[in-house]
């Protein structure tokens, strides 16, 4: 077995107590993907696994074996910004950078949960097969990742705009 | 985190023989792993049992199962779980984060333990749940969360989940087996009430897995809805939380499903305020009385006796909504 880590193979480690988080900045040098507070509390950790957003801080790696994990440096890079990435730049959606990784890889698999009709706490109507992406649904479905720049309104809008303009 | 051993149960009964063998059982890691971490837990093996089962269907002669891998957000997600037990998806939605109801499980979030700040400081604080005889300093100390029905001396944490409150109000039942064989445990039984034994959480023996939740169909879970009050509007746990169905005919109130959340040690059926809502007519005053009646016997602690009036108010304004749009 192994874990596929934006596409290359690595073996899991054999200390089953290295978190898939551990994994990525220690071993693979992965330094996209942040350590915030290491509890479940921040969301700056968050990576993609099996296409879904998770986090990696509260992941052994051994969970992920067999598993697909993508990080920020799967979904872009400076020469090939993700749409998100260049959305985020445009409208001011970090001052720091540092919840800015975890903040966009939320946000790509939130765009997905949405257009294939998951509903929020605060969706009207659950059996609604079509949700409309306001900045209410964003501001609930983005609430495990924290800014503490306080950018939120600038994340918000390049999540709407990064939504109405898909990748070509 | 203490040194410790991983391994994937592929079976019901692997994950039993290694869990008698003293395995703690691992789903999606989120509350475990983080125990861990602050060496509140010390397992030196673990069994992962996300590969069991987890789906969610139908059952033939009505009602729902849920195998206990079932990942939180694919329970919320599921078509079935939104239209026939509203209160359970909107329960889950309001639980935690998107990222950690992706990984939290049925079985994971049934065995989750308290977020009491003194019970997370081992360095500091004393706690009977942690190290029990040791005392607690919850009672003398920052209890705004805390428990104002069916806390002892010993302890006044409250339990954390949102989905088990709506699991205690379906009437749901925990299907376990382990070394002795399988048994049902209904939900309202399945977490303990601290006494002078705080450690002890749950019905579950050692060695025991659970392995699936069933839900009993029911109009009033059909016309049912989840309400959480909290400290901030997302991704926070709940001051005080309502979980309830309501069911109308001629004027007067057929069947009704009620129980808290963030009052109790336990997800907290309401017994009281059910009976006397049941045959009665669906008024303002009527929801009062049974409110008031449901905490006639809450203790607040220094900090937290807002909780018994916000309990109230939230079940009436459920009820209410519930009922205005039953007729």
């Amino acid at each position: 077995m192994a874990i596929r880590i934006n596409g290359v193979e690595v073996a899991p480690p054999e200390d089953a107590r290295i978190s898939l988080l551990d994994l990525l900045r220690e071993d693979l040098h992965l330094t996209g993907t942040k350590i915030g507070c290491n509890q479940g509390a921040c969301g700056a950790c968050t990576v993609l696994i099996d296409g879904e957003r998770v986090l990696s801080c509260l992941t052994l790696a051994a969970q992920a074996d067999g598993r697909s994990v993508t990080t920020i440096e799967g979904l872009g890079g400076a020469d090939d910004l993700h749409p998100l990435q260049a959305a985020f730049i445009e409208h001011d959606g970090f001052q720091c950078g540092y919840c800015t990784p975890g903040q966009i890889c939320a946000a790509e698999a939130m765009l997905r949960e949405i257009a294939r009709g998951m509903p929020s706490y605060v969706t009207p109507n659950l059996g609604a097969e079509r949700i409309p992406l306001s900045r209410d649904e964003i501001r609930e479905r983005m609430s495990g990742n924290l800014c503490r720049c306080g950018a939120h309104n600038g994340i918000i809008d390049a999540i709407l705009q990064a939504a109405v303009e898909p990748v070509a | 985190m203490t040194p410790v051993t991983y391994a994937r149960a592929a079976t019901i009964e692997e994950a039993v023989r290694l869990g008698a063998a003293g395995h703690r059982m691992l789903g999606g890691g989120t509350n475990l792993v983080d125990l861990m971490r602050q060496t509140i837990e010390r397992p030196t093996a673990l069994v992962d049992v996300t590969a069991l089962s987890d789906t969610i269907e139908a059952i033939e002669d009505g009602g729902l199962a849920i195998g206990a891998a079932a990942r939180n957000s694919a329970v919320a997600a599921h078509p079935l779980v939104r239209a026939e037990y509203p209160m359970l998806a909107r329960a889950i939605l309001s639980g935690a984060s998107a990222q950690i109801r992706n990984m939290a499980t049925m079985g994971g979030n049934l065995l989750q333990r308290t977020r009491c700040a003194y019970f997370y400081d081992p360095a500091g604080s004393r706690c009977n749940k942690r190290d029990p005889g040791s005392g607690c300093d919850a009672a003398g100390g920052f209890n705004r969360y805390h428990a104002v029905l069916g806390a002892s001396e010993a302890c006044s944490a409250t339990h954390p989940s949102d989905m088990c409150v709506a699991l205690a109000a379906l009437d749901a039942r925990i299907h376990v087996t382990g070394p002795g064989g399988a048994r049902v445990i209904p939900m309202v039984e399945f977490h303990l009430l601290p006494g002078d034994r705080p450690d002890l959480e749950t019905l579950l023996e050692p060695g025991e897995v659970i392995v699936s939740v069933k839900i009993p169909p029911s109009l009033a879970a059909r016309h049912s809805t989840y309400r959480k009050v909290r400290d901030r509007a997302s991704y926070a746990f709940a001051l005080v939380s309502v979980a309830a169905g309501l069911v109308m005919r001629d004027d007067r109130i057929e069947d009704i499903r009620i129980a808290f959340g963030g009052v109790a040690p336990r997800p907290w059926r309401a017994f009281r305020a059910e009976d006397a809502l049941r045959g009665g007519p669906a008024t303002v005053e009527a929801f009062a009385a049974a409110a008031a009646a449901e905490f006639v016997d809450a203790v607040p602690l220094a900090g937290n006796g807002f909780k018994i009036a916000l309990a109230q108010r939230t079940l009436a304004a459920v009820l209410a909504e519930l009922a205005g749009s039953a007729r």
